[in-house]
């Protein structure tokens, strides 16, 4: 009961003039960053973190305004990856698989508000268990070490195969590309440049939003690009304005299951929402994909990551507050900013600054709502978008590709990474190769390597430390089950295949 | 239709204008090579705040991040195109100085003009709240006893700072063969620390900034903090000097010019500095930080910078991370 008075104290903070009007300023700042490529949540928090000190806002307005604009940007990665095919920022590439094709079909509006749906009960759960949970949850998360980790990620890599593309041997290349691009830079165990080409750029690596907007956005103008020099595009109908809202309640369980595995992933440091979208997308496709739908524009495949990756960022700023360890790159400038405000997050910040955590949970609640809200008139304005011909659209995507990308590190070299990947992009897919596992190799992958090499150093060399532990133990069983349930699925289409052949 | 194509360009152009949040022209201009967030960047822009607030300098300061190769793009840029622009500071500290000293720079220590430090971050060596290990003393003897039995961790890789610094306390200890200390690298002080808790590790070795919630809570002991002084906040808590191991390990905030700015304006740099050091402003806003204030200015710093240089690329060659 002592949660729920505290609670309502927090409502009591958060419903101050200002903090309301900070809050309604950073959902639809938020939209709008995460709406554009290249801008993710980094951007946007790391944006609005001077303007903070400059008006002299305290701890608690500060946070509100920036967890605001946190939030409004997962709901809008969702928008330009449904109707572009280019992903906002890193979580919503898994919602290109599923939102493009069913803009391509004529249902933006329903692909927009499915995911604004999800992405509301997405993050609502993960403030629930917030409220709830919070300290308890990282006190447990403590005890998942880097071979816990590691064995968190082969589930995650595993679950590639399912995902994308007809042909396994060019998931596998695709997957093995953006691996081996995630371990450029310098080595962050060792600090040995590998891969650099003594080029002090490269030292710390590709950056994954230089990368990804090449890979989707510079990519995509290169196809327009193409079709246009044949045939002149034209643009796409749009069947509805109005989204359908039995569209939407058949996804109620893919939602459902996305928001608790997004959460899982948020809550754990270092995970984020990148797997959280990832993790929630697969398992939804594993538990649901009877069909072969997905990949086609399944609802159920926008919902499952959307809810997801919501979840997975309200789960990650647990660590945050009662760890004070970032479970993301956005948390990670938040705790910054925190600290240079003299607030100390780490396991006394709940009994010592209640008014922040609690005023913070509760402008959680209520940004929520205001998104969902702010959200769901726009979709009739935003897949209006989708009639704009491609002449027209294409340009301004450039524009803000490049807009976008500079801003990051105001270099040129970023620029010309960008462009590089563009073409490889565009190169592989004349190939049909499908880019999604390149991503997750790309976002995933130095994580899992900085795991594994965590845990060999534990050990000092010895692999049994990988399976030491009850909870890798449990995280391989569930890989095995995965694969196995995933060939016997193919196997049984494959026969089912066969013997409609026979009877045709 | 044209309608959608206005509104799409003037939201563009909106963007445009949030992204460069245009701060007003002004000659002095302080580079933090990272990204935003980080502790140079804390550096910059507290420091050019106070800069204008007590009218050292004219107008506003420009604050720029240039990110790349831990601080290497933006010495490369200084070195090559602005060594003689008094105009320019950047911020550094010790994780610039241990990649000058592995050769990870495009340029040596001496391209550069170091002003001065302003503060610290101060080191601490940290064991579990239930970790039978009770005092530095007994630590540095199992170190050097049976190196192989404990995991010690950190934020930093193998021959950064972190690593660096136990390795002085533990070959003050006695321990010989430093290559033979186990250590784990991770993203930050906190995860260390979370990790120690969770029984992963048995050591960690990190700034006392980040994981000072973790001492206050009672979920962690501090062995010894490597300051010449204990640490304001936490009188407590035992210097390594005090228990016989003389050693400290400062994670310093600094800065630097050109290699080519005259000595009069390097004077001026540093007297401004010194002056925002005593002011209320920067004692205030280094504390809040979770800095400790030190100063050291001019050749005094100079000569530090270079003797930190030499010790850590002597440890470096001695684990194997140079030859």
């Amino acid at each position: 009961m002592e949660t729920f008075s505290l609670l309502a104290h927090g409502f009591a903070v958060a419903l101050t003039p200002l903090n309301i009007a900070l809050l309604l300023l950073g959902c639809f700042a938020g939209t709008l960053i995460g709406a554009l490529p290249g801008l993710g949540p980094v951007n946007g928090v790391a944006i609005l973190i001077p303007l903070t000190f400059a008006f002299g806002f305290d701890a608690t307005s500060s946070l509100i305004l920036l967890s605001s604009v946190y939030f409004g940007c997962m709901y809008g990665g969702r928008i330009s990856s449904i109707l572009l095919n280019i992903p906002g920022d890193e979580p919503a590439v898994m919602t290109t698989l599923d939102g493009y094709p069913m803009a391509q079909q004529g249902r933006a509006a329903d692909a927009l508000a499915i995911s604004g749906v999800a992405s509301f009960f997405g993050a609502t759960v993960a403030v629930i268990g917030l409220t709830l949970f919070a300290p308890m949850l990282a006190r447990m998360a403590i005890y998942f070490g880097p071979a816990d980790y590691f064995a968190l990620y082969i589930l995650a890599f595993i679950t590639i195969g399912g995902i994308a593309g007809v042909d396994p041997r060019k998931t596998l290349i695709s997957a093995l590309l953006g691996l081996m691009i995630a371990t450029m830079g310098l080595d962050p165990i060792s600090g040995i440049p590998r891969y650099t080409f003594d080029n002090y750029h490269l030292y710390d690596g590709i950056d994954a939003i230089v990368a990804l907007v090449g890979l989707f956005a510079i990519s995509e103008i290169l196809m327009l690009l193409e079709k246009a020099a044949k045939d002149r595009a034209k643009p796409i109908g749009i069947d509805s304005w109005i989204p359908d809202f039995r569209t939407i309640w058949t996804t109620k369980w893919a939602i459902l299951r996305g928001s608790v595995v997004g959460f899982v992933a948020g809550v754990l440091p270092g995970a984020g929402a990148s797997l959280g979208s990832v993790m929630s997308y697969s398992m939804e496709k594993q538990a649901s994909d009877k069909d072969d739908t997905f990949g086609k524009g399944d609802p159920r495949g926008v919902a499952a990551p959307e809810a997801g990756n919501n979840a997975a960022s309200g789960g990650a700023l647990i660590p945050m507050l009662s760890l004070g360890v970032p479970g993301s790159g956005t948390t990670a400038v938040m705790l910054a900013m925190l600290i240079s405000l003299n607030v100390q997050p780490g396991p006394l910040l709940f009994e010592r600054q209640p008014d922040l955590v609690w005023g913070l949970v509760a402008s959680l609640y209520l940004g929520n709502v205001a998104l969902l809200i702010l959200n769901l008139p726009m979709i009739g304005i935003f897949s209006r978008l989708m009639m704009v011909p491609t002449w027209a659209l294409m340009p301004i995507v450039a524009a803000v590709s490049f807009v976008g990308v500079f801003s990051i590190s105001n270099s040129t070299f970023d620029l010309e990474l960008m462009i590089i990947f563009g073409v490889l992009g565009y190169l592989l897919r004349k190939l049909d190769v499908s880019l999604v596992p390149l991503v997750l190799g790309l976002l995933l992958g130095g994580d899992m390597e900085r795991n594994l090499r965590r845990a060999m150093s534990i050990s000092d060399g010895d692999w049994g430390v990988l399976i030491a532990s009850p909870i890798s133990v449990t995280l391989y069983v569930l890989t095995v089950l995965f694969l196995g349930l995933s060939i016997w699925l193919t196997m049984r289409d494959h026969k089912r295949m066969q013997s409609r052949t026979m009877e045709g | 239709m044209k309608i959608f194509n206005t509104t799409s360009a003037a939201v563009g152009l909106a963007m445009t204008a949030m992204v460069t949040v245009a701060a007003p022209a002004s000659a002095t201009e302080c580079i933090a090579p990272s990204n935003p967030g980080g502790g140079w960047d804390f550096t910059c822009r507290t420091i050019g705040r106070i800069l204008s607030d007590l009218d050292l300098v004219e107008g506003n300061v420009q604050i720029t991040n240039m990110p790349g190769g831990v601080g290497a793009v933006t010495y490369a840029m200084v070195a090559n195109e602005r060594p003689g622009d008094a105009d320019l500071i950047v911020a550094t500290s010790t994780v610039g100085i241990t990649q000058i000293a592995q050769g990870r720079y495009p340029a040596p220590i001496d391209a550069m003009r170091y002003l001065a430090m302003l503060g610290a971050d101060v080191g601490v060596i940290a064991v579990d709240d239930e970790s039978p290990i009770e005092s530095l003393a007994q630590l540095t003897e199992m170190m050097a006893a049976d190196p192989g039995s404990l995991v010690t961790a950190g934020s930093s890789g193998a021959g950064g700072w972190d690593h660096i610094r136990l390795l002085m306390v533990a070959r003050e200890g006695g321990l010989e063969n430093l290559g033979d200390l186990r250590w784990v690298q991770f993203d930050g002080g906190t995860d260390a620390v979370t990790q120690m808790m969770g029984g992963q590790i048995d050591v960690v070795s990190t700034d006392m900034g980040e994981i000072a919630g973790f001492v206050e809570s009672g979920d962690i002991r501090i062995l010894a903090a490597l300051s010449d002084e204990p640490i304001p906040a936490f009188p407590d808590i035992p210097t390594a000097i005090s228990q016989g191991i003389d050693v400290t390990g400062y994670n310093w905030r600094g800065l630097y010019t050109g290699g080519d700015v005259s000595d009069e304006d390097y004077a001026a740099w540093v007297e401004r500095l010194e002056t925002l050091y005593n002011s209320e402003n920067w004692q205030t806003a280094a504390v809040e930080f979770g800095l400790v204030p030190i100063w050291r200015g001019g050749d005094d710093f100079e000569a530090y910078v270079r003797e930190q240089e030499e010790v850590m690329a002597q440890i470096s060659r001695d684990i194997g991370i140079i030859e």
